[in-house]
């Protein structure tokens, strides 16, 4: 029954304190296994297509790697700044959690706002959702990578804005804990990314 | 505590079943939504038939009649059939672990909501300019805009919808599984029908992403103009099939599972005899679950993958033989020396058995590729999914009704309405398909709306109708039944059919909370081991206490709303729609993260009036 001690010492692992707590990030793991199911289907689809380029520009006249680089540094570190969060939330310390969590929503931003940038570059180059059966995987790929990127952003921010008011409680760590779950799961779909669509594009050849 | 103790705002009428979020509740709703869309599908599958009662009808036509067969597919398989598994494990499988709840009940009412307006949005297409017309499958490049209709839309968009709904419930099922059975109730002491769930729940969860994606590039490719179909502009038209049958062939162990399930627990109730070989049970469900994920090309043979592909994938089709054998026969064991008792239930349950196994039998067959390029696209194939989804699945699905309709609803159904329920639709079922089987086999194509005359296929196709009246008699009786129960005023008792688990060792429909204190479990058939040894019910593991329970929610009905809304918005390409539409699902997203829910509790005392013995 004691779910709800809001004002009491909060426990060590907030995050897993509770019946509830517990079965959010097990729900959690589980939505994630499905999620690998979703961008495996995604990957598979664009490996079968990515040399159907269709007349347009192909993945080595497209592509340029300073720009991933940029974008993928940014990302891989933004998981390193929500462990230091997630360290900091068992550590109970808010204030430290609140910070890491604010760098990580912004090196997030710097890679959509490189990625919005990489999108627009190769639409202007004829690279385009409707150019090709090429054009139409990638943007759906990358693109929905993009979008769970955007998602995870917002759904921190609302995490942070309403923990200012509520506190670290067993309530909001399972939230903390959950989102930076989802955070490093968006992370990993990018080194595949990066391998798949971007190194292996660059270096040429075909798949199999 | 006690500043959370607040009570739950008293809602009744429309608006308490709105905002539920009490498993038995979704239940029930799952069932009447499920029930709706059966007799939907039901009506279809009647026009269709008499449009093939005799050669060359013009009972529909040639394009109501595509518009039949795929919304008779789509509807059975994901508005009827699996709603009305979801009804059955939301009433019982909470029940049947020890559990007060689902471990998400908001998150399993948003489930609900999703289906129920995906399904509304597929139907809606019948009034909007016409039915989806690509089969049930969809495949491209028919589904595409030049070959086909704007019902696709309807499908695809309603399609995404109702999955995400099937696809967040297997999520819940799976940790309410994992986290929520009581104390003693180890993974191998949980009823048949939990494990049974559990592993379709599993399934869902890793089958329904694929056609997520599918029905993502579908809907770009149509909307968009994306060409991941469209081979003009380098697409590839067996990407749809891949994905389709990735989730495809999962889906129907999704649907059979569950009736094993309900199978072993009428089988083995009314044969008053433990489960023969539960542990072999648990590793065939299992193994099936498993091997089901590995087939998916076999309904590709004809695609042109090569003989190493078509071969590998047959052996593998071939192998999931071996686990279902291990179960027809634990079940004809099972009822080996115990005192059978034939209520209605059992009478679906054991006439499921050998239907099941012609199912099976000739999915073997088709497992053979060589064979297969004989029967690909005839009403062969037709004949063995009917026998293993409506001789399967349907007669479980009837079994459960029959078995879990006291707790479900705190009444029981009608024997002897019942038996008539049985008899004709197990006799209008053979009728119907077993002729097909032939007409497959002397070459009649499926989806034709017509045939000629002196080929043959007249008397086939003529007793094929005439026995789905039988089934359409037996479905009304079953609806007569449901009407005659409401009506009567006889209470069902607690524990009607001498049961083994744990739902029928509280009352019937159970209280909201439904176990007053958690039991105690000490053995497989947890009921069943206190009966033996002379105990009137569970022993507890824990003191009468207050008990917490979640408040009801507008939301999830909303946030589904605004799904449906966007969808019509997707569709009419009328993008200020689509905005509305997701403004209201992530503003109630976003509500439903920032607004606690304290839930409220039950004290003692409240538990004592409702005339449960502390």
């Amino acid at each position: 029954m004691a779910t709800h001690h809001v004002n009491a010492v909060l426990p060590d692992e907030p995050e897993k304190a509770t019946l509830e707590g517990k079965n959010k990030i097990l729900g959690f793991w589980l939505f994630l296994g499905g999620e690998t199911v979703l961008f495996g289907s995604l990957f598979a689809t664009f490996i079968a297509l990515r040399d159907q380029t269709n007349g347009g520009p192909t993945s080595q006249q497209l592509f340029d790697m300073p720009l991933v680089a940029l974008a993928t540094l940014l990302l891989l570190t933004s998981s390193l700044t929500s462990v230091f969060a997630v360290l900091a939330l068992h550590k109970k310390d808010l204030k430290k959690m609140q910070a890491w969590m604010t760098v990580t929503v912004i090196l997030g931003l710097g890679f959509l706002a490189l990625e919005i940038y990489e999108f627009m570059h190769y639409v202007h180059m004829g690279h385009k959702m409707t150019s090709g059966a090429f054009g139409s995987a990638f943007y759906t790929l990358v693109g929905f990578h993009g979008a769970h990127v955007a998602f995870g952003i917002l759904w921190i921010l609302t995490v942070q804005l309403q923990t200012v008011k509520k506190g670290l409680t067993v309530v909001t760590a399972p939230k903390f804990y959950v989102a930076s779950l989802y955070w490093h799961f968006i992370d990993v779909v990018w080194v595949f990314i990066f391998t798949v669509v971007y190194l292996m594009g660059m270096i040429g050849g075909k798949v199999g | 505590m006690s500043a959370h103790a607040s009570h739950a705002p008293k809602r009744s009428g429309i608006a308490d079943w709105l905002t539920t979020v009490d498993h038995k509740k979704i239940g029930i709703l799952y069932l009447i939504a499920g029930g709706i869309f059966f007799l939907a599908g039901g009506l279809e599958a009647l026009l269709i038939r008499l449009q093939l009662m005799y050669p060359e009808l013009q009972v529909v036509g040639a394009k109501t009649f595509n518009e039949l067969i795929t919304m008779h597919g789509t509807t059975m398989i994901f508005l009827a059939a699996m709603p009305v598994i979801f009804a059955l494990m939301n009433a019982i499988v909470p029940l049947q672990i020890g559990a007060r709840d689902v471990a998400f009940p908001f998150v399993n009412a948003l489930g609900f909501w999703l289906f129920f307006f995906g399904g509304v949005l597929i139907n809606t297409s019948w009034f909007l300019g016409g039915a989806p017309d690509a089969g049930w499958t969809s495949y491209a490049t028919l589904a595409l805009n030049q070959y086909s209709g704007f019902g696709i839309d309807f499908y695809v968009l309603g399609l995404q919808i109702a999955g995400l709904g099937t696809l967040i419930g297997g999520i819940n099922f799976l940790v309410t599984i994992i986290n929520m059975r009581a104390p003693g109730m180890t993974f191998m002491r949980m009823p048949l029908f939990t494990w049974a769930s559990f592993v379709t729940s599993g399934l869902i969860l890793f089958a329904f992403p694929a056609i997520t994606v599918g029905l993502v590039l579908l809907m770009f490719d149509r909307l968009f103009g994306a060409a991941f179909f469209n081979p003009d502009a380098g697409g590839n038209v067996v990407i749809w099939q891949h994905l389709f049958w990735i989730f495809g062939h999962p889906e129907v162990y999704i649907l059979i599972l569950p009736a094993f399930g309900i199978i072993s627990e009428v089988v083995s109730t009314f044969s008053r005899k433990r489960l023969f070989g539960y542990s072999s049970m648990v590793f065939a469900t299992a193994l099936i679950g498993f091997l089901g994920f590995m087939v998916w090309a076999h309904h590709m043979f004809t695609t042109g993958m090569g003989p190493i592909a078509n071969t590998l994938f047959g052996l593998a089709t071939m192998l999931i033989a071996v686990p279902t054998g291990i179960k027809i026969f634990n079940w004809l064991l099972t009822m080996w020396g115990g005192q059978i008792r034939f209520p209605t239930a059992n009478l679906f349950a054991v006439g499921f058995i050998p239907t099941f196994t012609i199912g099976g039998m000739t999915g073997v067959m088709l497992a053979v590729p060589p064979a297969d390029y004989q029967y690909h696209d005839s009403y062969f194939v037709v004949a063995h999914f009917h026998y293993v989804i409506v001789g399967g699945l349907v007669f479980g699905l009837f079994a459960g009704l029959y078995y879990w309709w006291p707790k479900m609803f705190g009444k029981m159904l009608n024997e002897t309405l019942g038996k008539w329920n049985f008899w004709t639709f197990f006799i209008g079922f053979h009728l119907t398909f077993f002729p097909q089987h032939f007409l497959g086999l002397m070459g009649m194509p499926r989806r034709v709306f017509t045939y000629l005359a002196g080929q043959g296929l007249e008397l086939g196709n003529f007793i094929s109708t005439i026995g789905v009246f039988g089934m359409t008699i037996g479905t009304i009786l079953f609806l007569v039944n449901a009407y005659v129960s409401a009506k009567s005023s006889k209470r069902a008792p607690a524990d009607p059919w001498d049961g083994r688990t744990l739902e029928w060792s509280i009352p019937s429909p159970p209280p909201e909370y439904n176990f007053a204190q958690t039991p105690l479990v000490r053995g497989l058939d947890a009921l069943w081991v206190e009966k033996m040894a002379g105990n009137k019910g569970m022993t507890y593991a824990e003191p009468l206490g207050s008990i917490h329970m979640p408040n009801g929610s507008f939301l999830p009905f909303i946030m589904s709303l605004g799904l449906f809304i966007a969808g019509y918005g997707f569709m009419y390409h009328n993008y200020v729609v689509v905005g509305i539409g997701m403004v209201i699902t992530f503003g109630c997203m976003l509500m439903r993260s920032l607004k606690d829910d304290p839930g409220y509790h039950i004290e003692p005392d409240e538990i004592e009036e409702k005339g449960v013995k502390a």
